[in-house]
């Protein structure tokens, strides 16, 4: 039975390939898309747990500091503003890119990395301030949570920003093809999540932490 | 579905996009303002964040997102996004709820 399923698998998969073959512009790329779409709601979860983890650890100061002591929110809100109008930049390279202008695109991406990047040097700035005045991830429950939770939503946008500059490159190189744009979609989609999972760090984080 | 509403709908225009940016700045000054010079109560002050926070949300899903129920691709979209939203409020909520009630009953036993 599971010979004759497997066989009936592998036809349907030859069937599908001949048929992709005859069509070339059969479009996939909203099934990509979609796929994408899935990893990022998996990516929620993991994020999710991490929210977790720190509402439930962030009581635990260990007799050090806590929120309310390291917390600068003016810092704090700079790098939000940065975050935000990165979005919406992004927004505008996607509309050049589907009108197919390529320098505009280029343009667009360019001011959307300078935007993350800023994002990410304050954060790292901010990292290494808690550091060096002794509030390491080391010293409390309270600290580790902060930091890995505040920390895999900056490895998220240092990825972002590498991807962003690979796809200046591809989009230099090659244009706004099919294929190109897609992939754009897709970063598109990773952006914008990040800056909502940022809405959630800086309400519970940083907000609620500094009341 | 003709293919330009289809467009529209997945990708969004310049003005939305500004829609979508200008509440959001609304959205987050607020709950900057109140926590940093708003001189309001700690009850009044959490829930007006955090129902800040999920307006904001919302909007950045339907303005920078396009989520929809109208095309094909955003329902999918949407319905996997509101199934990951559920899980979501039963691994946070369920977390919390667990080890708050445990850390309440350590004190008072």
């Amino acid at each position: 039975m599971s010979t004759l399923s497997a066989d009936l698998a592998s036809t349907n998969v030859d069937a599908a390939s001949t048929h992709d073959d005859h069509h070339d512009h059969h479009d996939t790329s909203g099934d990509t898309v979609f796929g994408f779409w899935l990893y990022l709601m998996t990516d929620c979860l993991l994020f999710a747990s991490f929210f977790a983890t720190y509402a439930v650890l962030f009581m635990n100061t260990a007799g050090g500091v806590s929120g309310k002591d390291i917390f600068e929110l003016d810092f704090v809100a700079v790098e939000t503003a940065a975050l935000l109008l990165s979005s919406i930049t992004f927004g505008f390279a996607m509309i050049a890119a589907q009108g197919q202008k390529k320098a505009l695109t280029l343009i667009w991406l360019l001011v959307t990395f300078c935007l993350g990047a800023v994002f990410i040097g304050m954060e790292i700035y901010e990292f290494h301030h808690l550091i060096v005045n002794g509030h390491g991830p080391q010293h409390s429950a309270f600290l580790s949570s902060f930091f890995a939770l505040v920390g895999l939503h900056g490895l998220h946008v240092t990825a972002g920003l590498i991807w962003m500059t690979i796809m200046m490159i591809e989009v230099a190189r090659r244009g706004l093809g099919k294929a190109t744009v897609t992939r754009l979609s897709c970063l598109s989609l990773f952006w914008h999540f990040l800056d909502i999972v940022w809405i959630c760090v800086f309400t519970v984080v940083y907000l609620m932490g500094a009341m | 579905m003709s293919q330009d509403t289809h467009h529209d709908e997945s990708h969004g225009t310049v003005k939305s996009y500004l829609v979508g940016f200008v509440l959001s700045v609304i959205l987050t000054a607020i709950p900057f303002y109140m926590v940093m010079g708003g001189d309001y109560s700690k009850i009044t002050t959490i829930w007006t964040i955090v129902t800040l926070a999920i307006i904001q949300i919302w909007v950045h899903l339907k303005y920078f997102l396009h989520l929809n129920f109208i095309t094909e691709d955003g329902r999918a979209n949407s319905f996997s996004f509101l199934f990951s939203a559920l899980i979501i409020v039963m691994v946070v909520g369920l977390s919390v709820w667990i080890i708050y009630e445990s850390n309440a009953m350590m004190m008072h036993f």
